[in-house]
C-alpha cells in the first residue's frame, strides 16, 4: 500500500518537474524562436539578455525530468527513450546549438550571423521536437517485455506533427508575451503586436489537440466523458477561457505583465488537460505508474532529499529572477 | 558493425567530449572563488583583472559542458536502456541528487555570478561565486558514485525481474573505489585548470614581456602545479592498489601482465601487447619494480590474465597504452612543476623563454591525461557494465542500425563543428592580455603588446 502511494507521489514530482520545464525553458526558446522578428543589432542583444542569466537554470529542470525519470520510473525511462530516439536526438542537438550561441555570438564578428541563427534554429527545433516527442507519447508506445518492441518512425504521425507545431506555437506566444514583460520601446510594441495572432493559434492548436486526443485512445474517450472527470471537462475549457481573456485584455493595452501569465495560465491548463487523459497511466496504453516504478527502496531515499531540496531550488531560483527583475537595460552585460 | 558497438562508439563519443568541460570547469570555478576572495580581501587589481578575464573564459567553457551534459543525461535511456531499467533504482536517485544538489545550484548562482556583481553587491556576488565553485564539486561527487558503483558494485540485491534493488545506500554512494576515484578526478580537474592558466599566461608573458597581471597568474599556477601533481602521482597509486584488490584484471591489462612470473613481476616500460596469443611482444622491462610498487615488496605477485577466461579479459592494447600516455603525463607535469620551483627560485620565473614555451606546451596536457585515465577505466572494466555482473552487450537498448549510425553521424558532425568553434574561441580569449575589455567581439582598439596598465586605470570603475 505505501508503495502505491510513493510512486503516485513520485509521478506527481515529476509531472511537476516537467510542468515547470516547460513554463520556464517555453518562454527563453520562445525568444529564440522570435529572434528573426527583432529589428536592430541592439533588439537581439536586449532579448538575448533578457533570459541569458537564467535560461541554463530553467533548462536544469528538463535534466530532472529526465534524470527523475531514470530515478524512480526507470522502466518507463528505458522504453520511452528508444521509442522516441529521432525527436529525442533531435532536442538534444538543436539544444547544444542554441545553448553555446549564448556565449559564441559575443565572441565572434564573422560568424555572428551563424550563431544568431543557430539560436533561433535550435530553438524552434527543440520546441518542434518536445511536441513530436509528446505527440509520440499519446498515441502510445508499444512494449514486450520490459522492452520497447516498435521501429524508429513509429512516433511520426500527423498528430506528433500537430501536437510539434502546437508546442512551438505556445513557446513562442510565451517568449512574446515574455518579451513584453521586460523590454521597452519599440522592440516591445513589436512583440505586444506578434503575440496577437500567436495567441489566437495557439488557442486554435490547444483546440485542436484536445479534439484529437481522444480519438488516439478509447481510454481517453472514456476518461473525459464519463463519470466524475466530466466536472474536469467542463472546468478546463471554462478556465481555458479565462486565460484567453486575460491574455487578449493584456495585449490589448492592458499591463505588461498580464499577457504572460495569462499565456502560463494556458499552458498550466493544457498540461492537466494532458495529465487526465494518462492517468494512472506512465507510457500509454500499456504501463502503469505501479509498474513502472522503482523498488520502494529507491523511491523512499530519493523522495526524503527531494521533498526538503525542491523548495530550496524553487526560493534561490526566485531571489535570482528576483535580482534580475524590472525592464532590461540595453547597457548591462557583461561581455 | 553491430547495434551494441554503435551505441559503445556514440556513448564513448559523447562522453569523451563531455568530460573534457568538466575538467576545466571544476577547476577554474574554484580559481575564480579564489581569485574574486583575494580581490575583496587585498584590493589588488591584478586579481580583479584575472577574475574578471577568466570569467568570460569559463562562461564559454561551462556553456560547453552543460549542452554536452543535457546530452549525457538522456543517452542512458536512448544508447543503454536495458542497462538503465535494471540499473536504474540504484544510480538513478543518484544522479536525481546531483541535479538537485548539483546542477540546480550551479544554474541559480551563475547568472548572478556573471552578471549581477553590481545588482547584489559584493558580498552576496562572492556568496555566488563560491556556491557555484561549490556545485560543481558536489556534482563530480554524485557522477563519480555512479561510475564508481558500475566498477565496484555494493549494497544491492538483485531482483526477480533482473533489476538491482538497493539495500544498503550508504554502501552504494561509499562504494569501494568512489574515495580513490573522486579524489583523483578532482586532482585531475584541479591539475588540467592549472596547466591552462599557466599556459595561457606563459603565452601572455612570451608576447608582453613582464605584464604584471599575467605574472600574478603564471605564479599562481605553478604553486598550484607543485602542490597537486605530487599528490595525484600518490593519489593515483593509492587508486591502482585499489583497482588491484577489486578489479585485477584490469591491473593485468593496464601492466601487460598475460603471464605470472616466477620472483616478482616486472615494470614494464614499453611494450605491443598481442592478445591474440596471450603475450607482450618487444617488451623493455625493469624486473621486479612492479611487484615493488602493486605490492610493495620485491617478490609479491598479482593475478594474470591467463587466470581470466579470454571472454572476460578487457582489451589488453587499449588499456596498456591509454595507462602509460597517463602516467608520463603525470611525471611531464611534476617535471614542469620543479623545474617551475627551481626557476622562481633564481628568480627568473617570468622570463626564462624556454621554461615559458614548456608551460605552453604542457598546456593541454591535463585534458589528455583526463581522457587517457577514464579510457583506461573504462575500457578496463569491459566486458562488463556492472562489473561481474551485467555485460555490456547485454546492456544496449533495442535500435536499429540505422537510427544508431544517422545519430552517430550527427553527434560527430555536430560536435567537431560546436565545440571545435567554441575551442577556437576559447583560445583566442586566451591569448588576450588580460585586461583586454571584450576579449573578442567589440574588443576595444587593440593595443599593441607591451603596453603595462597604467596606474591611472582603476579596476574598480570597470565594468566588463
Ligand atoms: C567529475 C566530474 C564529472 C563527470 C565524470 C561527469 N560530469 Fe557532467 N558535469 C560536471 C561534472 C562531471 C560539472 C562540473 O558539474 C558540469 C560541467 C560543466 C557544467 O555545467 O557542470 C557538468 C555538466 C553536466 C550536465 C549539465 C548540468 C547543467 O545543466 O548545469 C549534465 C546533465 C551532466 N553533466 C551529466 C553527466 C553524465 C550523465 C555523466 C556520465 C557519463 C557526466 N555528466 C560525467
Ligand atoms: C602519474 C601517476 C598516475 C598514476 C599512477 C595514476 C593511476 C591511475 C589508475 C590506476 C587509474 C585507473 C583506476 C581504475 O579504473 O581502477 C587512473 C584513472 C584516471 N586517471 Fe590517473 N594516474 C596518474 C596520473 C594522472 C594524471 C596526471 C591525470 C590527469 C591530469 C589522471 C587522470 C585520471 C582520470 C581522469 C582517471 C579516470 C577516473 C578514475 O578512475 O579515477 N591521472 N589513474
Ligand atoms: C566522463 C568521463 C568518462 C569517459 C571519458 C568515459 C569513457 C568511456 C568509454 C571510452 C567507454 C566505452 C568503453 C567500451 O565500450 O569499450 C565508456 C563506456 C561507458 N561508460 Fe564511461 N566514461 C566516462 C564517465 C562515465 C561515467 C561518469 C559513467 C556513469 C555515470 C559512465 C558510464 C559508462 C557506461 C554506462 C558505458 C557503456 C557501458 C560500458 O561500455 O560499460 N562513464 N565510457
Amino acid at each position: 500500500m505505501f508503495g502505491l502511494e510513493l510512486s503516485f507521489i513520485w509521478a506527481g514530482i515529476i509531472a511537476f518537474a516537467v510542468l515547470v520545464y516547460v513554463i520556464l525553458d517555453g518562454f527563453d526558446l520562445g525568444v529564440g524562436i522570435l529572434f528573426p522578428l527583432a529589428g536592430t543589432e541592439q533588439d537581439r542583444d536586449v532579448m538575448m539578455n533578457s533570459v541569458a542569466p537564467i535560461w541554463d537554470g530553467n533548462e536544469t529542470w528538463l535534466v530532472l525530468g529526465g534524470g527523475g525519470l531514470f530515478a524512480v520510473f526507470p522502466l518507463a525511462y528505458a522504453v520511452v527513450m528508444p521509442a522516441l530516439y529521432v525527436p529525442i536526438i533531435l532536442m538534444l542537438l538543436a539544444l547544444i546549438f542554441r545553448g553555446v550561441a549564448f556565449e559564441y555570438r559575443w565572441r565572434t564578428k564573422r560568424w555572428k550571423r551563424l550563431w544568431d541563427f543557430a539560436f533561433f534554429g535550435g530553438s524552434l527545433v527543440a520546441g518542434f521536437s518536445q511536441g513530436m516527442a509528446l505527440g509520440g507519447l499519446v498515441q502510445g508506445i508499444e512494449v514486450v517485455d520490459r522492452a520497447y518492441a516498435g521501429g524508429w518512425w513509429d512516433w511520426l504521425s500527423p498528430f506528433s506533427l500537430l501536437t510539434g507545431l502546437a508546442v512551438a506555437t505556445g513557446y513562442a506566444l510565451l517568449g512574446a508575451t515574455w518579451l513584453v514583460m521586460k523590454l521597452e520601446g519599440g522592440i516591445h510594441d513589436r512583440m505586444r503586436r506578434v503575440a496577437q495572432p500567436l495567441g489566437l493559434a495557439t488557442l486554435v492548436f490547444l483546440g485542436l489537440v484536445s479534439l484529437f486526443t481522444p480519438l488516439q485512445d478509447d481510454v481517453y474517450f472514456q476518461r473525459w466523458f464519463s463519470g466524475g472527470s466530466l466536472i474536469y471537462s467542463i472546468a478546463v475549457p471554462v478556465l481555458v477561457l479565462l486565460c484567453a481573456a486575460g491574455l487578449w485584455k493584456g495585449l490589448r493595452g492592458g499591463g505588461d505583465h498580464l499577457p504572460f501569465f495569462s499565456a502560463l495560465g494556458l499552458f498550466v491548463l493544457g498540461f492537466i488537460g494532458i495529465g487526465i487523459s494518462f492517468y494512472p497511466m506512465i507510457v500509454p496504453p500499456s504501463l502503469t505508474i505501479v509498474e513502472a516504478a522503482a523498488p520502494d527502496s529507491s523511491l523512499g531515499f530519493a523522495l526524503v532529499g527531494t521533498v526538503i531540496l525542491i523548495p530550496i531550488i524553487l526560493a534561490y531560483t526566485a531571489y535570482a529572477y528576483w535580482v534580475f527583475r524590472g525592464k532590461i537595460d540595453p547597457s548591462e552585460g557583461y561581455h | 558493425m553491430t547495434a551494441e558497438v554503435l551505441a559503445r562508439l556514440q556513448f564513448a563519443f559523447t562522453v569523451s567530449f563531455h568530460i573534457i568541460f568538466p575538467a576545466f570547469s571544476i577547476g577554474l570555478a574554484s580559481y575564480l572563488a579564489v581569485l574574486n576572495g583575494a580581490w575583496l580581501w587585498t584590493r589588488d587589481g591584478r586579481y580583479l583583472s584575472l577574475f574578471n578575464f577568466w570569467k568570460k573564459i569559463f562562461a564559454v567553457a561551462f556553456g560547453m559542458g552543460v549542452v554536452s551534459g543535457i546530452v549525457m543525461s538522456y543517452q542512458f535511456g536512448t544508447n543503454w536502456s536495458v542497462f538503465s531499467d535494471k540499473a536504474g533504482p540504484v544510480i538513478g536517485p543518484l544522479m536525481a541528487y546531483e541535479v538537485l544538489t548539483a546542477f540546480f545550484l550551479e544554474a541559480g548562482f551563475l547568472g548572478i555570478m556573471l552578471f549581477g556583481r553590481t545588482r547584489v553587491g559584493d558580498g552576496l556576488h562572492m556568496l555566488a561565486t563560491f556556491m557555484v565553485a561549490f556545485g560543481t564539486l558536489v556534482s563530480a561527487t554524485w557522477i563519480l558514485s555512479v561510475n564508481s558503483w558500475m566498477h565496484t558494485p555494493a549494497g544491492f540485491s538483485i531482483a526477480e525481474n533482473g533489476q538491482f534493488v538497493p539495500e544498503d545506500w550508504w554502501q552504494i554512494v561509499f562504494n569501494p573505489s568512489f574515495p580513490y576515484r573522486l579524489v583523483h578526478m578532482v586532482l585531475a580537474a584541479y591539475l588540467t585548470t592549472a596547466l591552462v592558466v599557466g599556459g595561457a599566461s606563459a603565452f601572455q608573458l612570451l608576447k608582453s614581456p613582464g605584464h604584471p597581471v599575467s605574472k600574478k597568474g603564471l605564479s599562481m599556477a605553478m604553486w598550484m602545479l607543485v602542490i597537486v601533481a605530487p599528490l595525484q602521482i600518490f593519489a593515483g597509486d593509492q587508486h591502482g592498489l585499489n583497482t588491484l584488490e577489486h578489479q585485477p584484471a584490469k591491473i593485468a591489462a593496464m601492466e601487460g601482465h598475460f603471464e605470472s612470473h616466477e620472483g616478482g613481476v616486472p615494470l614494464v616500460l614499453f611494450a605491443i601487447p598481442d592478445q591474440e596469443n596471450q603475450e607482450l611482444d618487444y617488451a623493455l622491462e625493469i624486473p621486479r619494480l612492479g611487484s615493488l610498487i602493486l605490492t610493495h615488496s620485491w617478490d609479491g605477485q598479482i593475478p594474470a590474465l591467463s587466470e581470466v577466461p579470454r571472454e572476460d579479459q578487457p582489451p589488453v592494447w587499449i588499456v596498456f597504452w591509454s595507462f602509460r600516455v597517463m602516467v608520463a603525463l603525470g611525471f611531464a607535469m611534476l617535471g614542469l612543476a620543479l623545474w617551475g620551483l627551481w626557476a622562481r627560485w633564481r628568480g627568473w620565473l617570468y622570463s626564462d623563454p624556454w621554461l615559458l614555451r614548456a608551460c605552453v606546451a604542457l598546456g593541454p596536457a591535463g585534458f589528455v591525461a583526463v581522457l587517457a585515465g577514464w579510457i583506461t577505466t573504462e575500457v578496463g572494466r569491459q566486458p562488463w557494465a556492472v562489473y561481474g555482473l551485467l555485460r555490456t552487450s547485454e546492456s544496449h537498448s533495442p535500435l536499429d542500425l540505422p537510427a544508431l549510425t544517422t545519430s552517430l553521424i550527427g553527434f560527430v558532425v555536430v560536435y567537431f563543428f560546436v565545440f571545435g568553434a567554441g575551442t577556437f574561441y576559447l583560445l583566442r580569449m586566451m591569448r588576450k592580455a588580460p585586461d583586454t575589455p571584450r576579449l573578442g567581439l567589440r574588443d576595444g582598439p587593440i593595443r599593441t603588446a607591451g603596453i603595462m596598465p597604467g596606474p591611472a586605470q582603476t579596476p574598480e570603475n570597470r565594468s566588463d
